[in-house]
């Protein structure tokens, strides 16, 4: 592909994905919002976290993975209680970590 | 509020950062990698971290320019993997009601899901302030950015993070936000419902719609829980 067909395609994803990013936030922050919506926008975040977070821990190398090999499914189970323990995201991130690389370490 | 100066609450502040960085080196580094491999140049492996900051659009990117596929194509694709911005955008709203128009441009430009999982924490504890909220988002596509040219430089030479577990940084991350996002039984209930559909939709073949239709579904299930029975605290 020609240089300048590549620096345009990049420019054309940077629009696409500044402009989605960028207009709810823009037109909605000073309007007043009917009562549905408002509570709809608070779910947002537990339901789009939650969309991402399973498929990540589940499917692998496109198909869903129950396995015991599935280690970023069974490290999820203590790194959920942690983070219900400890309130704090860096002790999960650490230990979690943390578990996966011993896991890899004695079971490889 | 003076605008503090002090080193330790600056760090401290910053400090929500921290994991995103130890996830975006390595991935901005394999795709770095990939990028090059894929036929893009040093400068334009960089500039698309620069300008797009989007992981898995720029990994599906990278995949699309190795197999010559039509700019346009690209564009396309590029758009419908980061239209689930558009609702985080929509959630983080009425947070930003006094800031500038400017403060909001820098904001969302760099608007990703991970910093999407630290703001609407922070936003919601009230720490909704702009410089310290734009200063996280540099601090996370700086590393993204510099792991992105570390691949880019180191080219072919084979990376394997896995030993270190620094791949499972970031889903960890997910899982605390996640948690820490938890108040009562009708979050668990939104929270399942949400991942099970992002899968179910997943398993039937719209592999790039799973987490917006899942998404807009779960939160007005919650949003109809709340208003047409009573509202949970």
């Amino acid at each position: 592909m020609a240089s300048s067909t590549i620096i345009i395609t990049l420019i054309g994803m940077a629009v696409v994905t500044y402009l989605p990013r960028l207009l709810p936030a823009w037109y909605l922050r000073n309007k007043k919002l009917p009562p549905f919506l408002v509570a709809w926008l608070r779910y947002v975040p537990i339901a789009v976290l939650s969309a991402l977070l399973l498929p990540a821990l589940l499917i692998q190398d496109d198909v869903l993975n129950f396995s015991p090999t599935n280690l970023y499914l069974w490290a999820a189970i203590p790194a959920i209680w942690i983070a219900w323990r400890t309130k704090s995201m860096f002790a999960t991130v650490i230990v979690a970590m943390l578990l996966i690389a011993l896991a890899r370490f004695f079971l490889s | 509020m003076l605008v503090d100066s002090n080193k330790s609450s600056w760090l401290k502040a910053l400090s929500p950062a921290v994991p995103v960085m130890m996830g975006y080196l390595p991935i901005g580094f394999a795709y770095g990698v990939l990028a090059v491999n894929a036929g893009l140049s040093i400068l334009q492996t960089v500039l698309m971290s620069v300008i797009v900051y989007a992981g898995s659009a720029q990994l599906i990117a990278a995949s699309l320019f190795a197999q010559m596929i039509q700019p346009v194509s690209i564009i396309a694709t590029t758009f419908i993997v980061n239209l689930r911005h558009l609702l985080m955008s929509a959630a983080l709203a009425p947070y930003l009601q006094h800031w500038r128009n400017s403060e909001v441009a820098a904001f969302s430009f760099e608007l990703t899901d991970e910093s999407f999982g630290i703001h609407s924490l922070r936003f919601e504890r009230g720490e909704n302030k702009p410089l310290s909220s734009i200063a996280i988002n540099l601090v996370c596509q700086l590393s993204w950015v510099i792991g992105s040219l570390i691949g880019a430089l180191t080219g072919n030479m084979i990376e394997d993070v896995r030993p270190f577990a620094l791949d499972y940084a970031l889903p960890a991350m997910f899982i605390a936000l996640l948690v820490l996002q938890i108040r009562n039984r009708r979050h668990v209930i939104i929270a399942v419902l949400g991942g099970l559909l992002s899968l179910v939709i997943w398993f039937f073949g719209a592999t790039q719609w799973n987490v917006i239709f899942a998404t807009i579904i779960a939160a007005a299930v919650g949003a109809g829980l709340d208003t047409w029975l009573h509202p949970q605290s």
